[in-house]
């Protein structure tokens, strides 16, 4: 039986299995994210890296093993009740709201207050805080000029601003991103890198998959590979980029990277 | 007497049969519920009783009754579906009401709103067997039903246009990939549903030899019952369910009193939808349906 | 003086006004519900029954009815969850006719023959509820929880991943909408004085859900414009006699053809109300 995380981690997997009609999606996974860092999750097409984000927010159960986070054994929640645990995700084709302005984006997820009559009345008179609230992600994101757009009309790289402002108004201890820099050009994935250090400096945990090498290797402090479902190997950017396993995994796959 | 309640329900059921095919056949191809579809029937049944009054010969009656209602069934899917297809489900499902608004007033503009009634000499031929006496048109009704079916099941399974008709049902993205023509196998999901609407109607008609411009409206509520017992997706469900229904209902007026007969026929519809989606005789349990 | 003619489609609309919105709440989740009328027909009957035979003020015995009917919303709606769209509302029209057939056989309110004795209501009394309701649906469309519901609207999977709880949600929505339609049930019981299981038949259900979309299905405000529309059109068009409804039918496809999304939307009743888009 599992007990409770080590102090220190913001989650916790162990030994998480997850199949599909007989195919082997995850086995065996095990991976830490301790408090305040970045840990990166690579691996070829197809290894199960978003197959663990969907494990880990309660999208699909595991079939085995257990997923800790804040001292709690969430591993059989469902997806709301993780959420509402400090677990935000981002989705790798992004997924938002198409009725939704930006602004009704920044409030729509924010924590409730209770079961009280306020999230019954108009959110500007009766819940200041939360309009406050989304104003600051509004500002920090730099979305100000798009406040009324419907967010789904917006280029791809305000989107996933969005996508990602979203996430931090539920006020989460952890943030998933899946693919957070895919179809980024230099610039835009050099500003995505100062926004994630600074929020991780104000001690936001992240787990990220990423296919961009470089901006994995510069950003993460820990790294997983996935490969065929499995752990491979996994410490520093350093150790893992001289990893001949990797190495062999990636050129096997891929050829490339 | 049960001998005869049996054959009364078959007949009953066999064109609840036609219709929820009509029904399934855009319902499970497309996900929308052609609302017009009770009202195609009362048409061809109109039209079939027109024709007969002219002295031409049933066969002549259901040919003009189909093709009359499948003609209304493809402009429905010109002018009502094609253009919403991309709208939630509900605008295409209410467009459809439009067009079964419209034939209703104009169907009773152009014969009343009482009914009409055949000579009553016209189709009375009975054959006895043993107990049970049953009137030749019913013979025909059931005859003509397994006739049509098994067409349908034929080019359904056997024929490329069938091919097409799955593929789409299977999914809209993966048929345009494989060069299906969406455009034409929804054409031709109309048609045929337009076609045994049709047919249902003549039968209908001619069997009780009346017809009001009302008759499609409780026929075609129950007839989506009937394809959902039978399943949406199974062309031979709607034979079983069909028959299953007409008879239910028959004898729980026989034996229950009338009243009850749809508690019965709805309930069983909550109950399968809730428990085997696939219906009756459906296969693998699908994810069912698309948002509204 | 009103005429009693303009009294009587001032209280139609009152009544669908309420009932539209009653699939209004529903259909902002994504639910489309074609059984309403029985949630109508359970509330219509309630309400006459303690109005009738326990003589309880109609105004306490339409908060009972409301109640009631919410308890059976909150019942249809949580097998309703294993449904979804087209299949969800076959079901929900099955739910309304098992509810007519079930008066039908309800001896005891009258059955097929129908029930009387209730004390006829005022106009204003119809339109103090309508008012009424329609202020409370405008407050909640500008809350937390409505966004809530239009999350699960647009994408219940990312609305549950996001942290809001489908399930409550969507049953939610169910209950308050059946509650609603029992309010317009009992309104039309006390304005008609006598009820029969044919009021509260697929046609009725089919009126609340055309209101809807005719008006616009993504503002409260769209249920006024469809309801106005649903009673006032057919007596517009009157001078084509018999042909009215078919000019109806025509109309009503017309309509759907070139304003899908109904009469009213976002942007325009943000136009016409001189708001901005920010709220």
């Amino acid at each position: 039986m599992v007990t409770a995380a080590k102090n220190g981690a913001a989650l916790t997997l162990s030994g998480v299995h997850k199949n599909f009609g007989g195919i082997r999606a995850l086995s065996d996974v095990s991976i830490t994210v301790p408090e305040g860092r970045i840990v990166g999750v690579i691996g070829p097409n197809g290894a199960g890296k978003t197959t663990l984000f969907n494990v880990i927010t309660g999208a699909f159960h595991a079939d085995s093993g257990s997923i800790v986070t804040a001292e709690q054994i969430i591993t059989r929640w469902p997806p709301h009740r993780i959420a509402r645990a400090g677990i935000a995700r981002t989705f790798q084709n992004i997924r938002l709201f198409s009725s939704m302005t930006v602004w009704e984006h920044l409030l729509v997820a924010q924590p409730r207050q209770g079961a009280s009559l306020r999230n019954l009345m108009p959110i500007r008179w009766a819940n200041p805080e939360a309009a406050r609230r989304a104003e600051d992600a509004l500002s920090f994101f730099g979305l100000e000029p798009y406040r009324t757009a419907i967010a789904r009309t917006l280029p791809y790289g305000i989107q996933r601003k969005v996508e990602m402002a979203r996430a931090l108004t539920s006020d989460p201890k952890l943030l998933l991103l899946d693919e957070p820099v895919a179809g980024m050009n230099y610039d835009e994935a050099e500003d995505l890198r100062a926004l994630l250090v600074g929020l991780n400096q104000r001690g936001l945990s992240i787990l990220l998959i990423e296919h961009d090498m470089t901006f994995v290797m510069s950003l993460c402090h820990e790294i997983y590979v996935l490969d065929f479902g499995a752990v491979i190997a996994e410490g520093s950017p350093n150790k893992v980029r001289n990893d001949p396993v990797v190495l062999d995994a990636y050129l096997g796959a891929e050829g490339a990277c | 007497m049960l001998l005869q309640q049996l054959v009364n329900g078959l007949t009953l059921g066999a064109v609840y049969t036609l219709i929820a095919l009509a029904f399934s056949l855009v319902m499970g191809i497309l996900s929308v519920l052609n609302l017009a579809i009770g009202e195609l029937f009362m048409l061809g049944g109109y039209i079939g009783f027109a024709v007969i009054a002219m002295h031409f010969p049933l066969p002549v009656a259901l040919a003009a009754g189909m093709a009359g209602a499948a003609i209304l069934s493809v402009v429905i899917q010109k002018v009502a579906y094609e253009p919403l297809r991309d709208a939630p489900l509900v605008t295409p499902m209410l467009s459809t009401l439009g067009f079964s608004i419209i034939l209703q007033n104009v169907v009773t503009n152009v014969w009343g709103s009482d009914p009409l009634q055949l000579p009553s000499e016209m189709f009375d031929n009975r054959v006895a067997l043993g107990s049970v006496d049953i009137g030749v048109m019913q013979l025909v009704v059931v005859g003509a039903t397994v006739a049509l079916v098994a067409i349908v099941a034929y080019i359904v399974q056997q024929t490329s246009v069938g091919r097409a008709l799955r593929a789409v049902a299977e999914s809209r993205e993966v048929a345009r990939l494989l060069g299906v023509s969406v455009n034409r196998v929804t054409l031709v999901a109309f048609l045929i549903s337009g076609l045994l609407a049709g047919a249902a109607g003549v039968l209908i008609s001619l069997h009780y030899a009346a017809i009001t411009p009302y008759i499609g409206v409780d026929i075609g509520l129950k007839a989506i019952a009937v394809m959902v017992i039978g399943g949406t997706t199974r062309v031979f469900g709607a034979l079983i369910a069909g028959p299953l229904i007409g008879i239910v209902e028959v004898f729980t007026i026989a034996y229950g009193g009338s009243q009850i007969r749809d508690l019965v026929v709805y309930g069983l519809m909550i109950l399968i939808l809730l428990l085997r989606p696939q219906g009756l005789l459906g296969g693998s349990r699908q994810d069912v349906g698309p948002r509204v | 003086m009103m005429s009693t003619y303009y009294a009587g489609l001032l209280a139609d609309i009152g009544i669908l006004l309420i009932g539209t919105l009653s699939v209004y709440v529903i259909l902002a989740t994504g639910q489309l519900s074609l059984g309403n009328a029985g949630f109508m027909g359970i509330g219509s009957y309630i309400a006459s029954f303690l109005t009738v035979e326990w003589h309880w003020p109609l105004t306490v015995a339409l908060v009972i009815s409301a109640l009631a009917a919410s308890m059976i919303g909150i019942i249809v709606g949580f097998p309703a969850l294993r449904l979804k769209g087209i299949y969800l509302a076959i079901a929900t029209l099955g739910f309304g006719e098992m509810v007519r057939s079930f008066f039908l056989n309800f001896d005891r309110m009258g059955g097929s023959s129908g029930y009387h004795g209730m004390q006829h209501i005022s106009l204003a009394y119809i339109w103090l509820w309508a008012a009424g309701i329609f202020l409370i649906v405008t407050i909640l469309e500008r809350s937390q929880l409505w966004l809530e519901l239009r999350a699960v609207h647009d994408d219940e999977t990312a609305a549950g991943l996001v942290g809001l709880n489908t399930t409550h949600i969507k049953v939610g929505a169910f209950g308050f909408g059946a509650a609603i339609a029992a309010i317009a049930g009992g309104l039309f019981a006390h304005h008609y004085v006598y009820i029969e299981p044919g009021n509260f038949g697929f046609e009725r259900s089919i009126d609340f859900v055309l209101a809807v979309i005719l008006g616009g299905s993504t503002v409260g405000a769209g249920a006024v414009v469809g309801a106005g529309l649903l009673i006032l059109l057919p007596e517009w068009l009157r001078f084509l006699a018999d042909w009215r409804l078919a000019a109806f039918g025509v109309l009503l496809i017309l309509v759907l053809l070139l304003r899908r999304q109904g009469i009213l939307d976002r942007p325009l009743l943000a136009k016409l109300t001189f708001r901005s888009g920010a709220w």
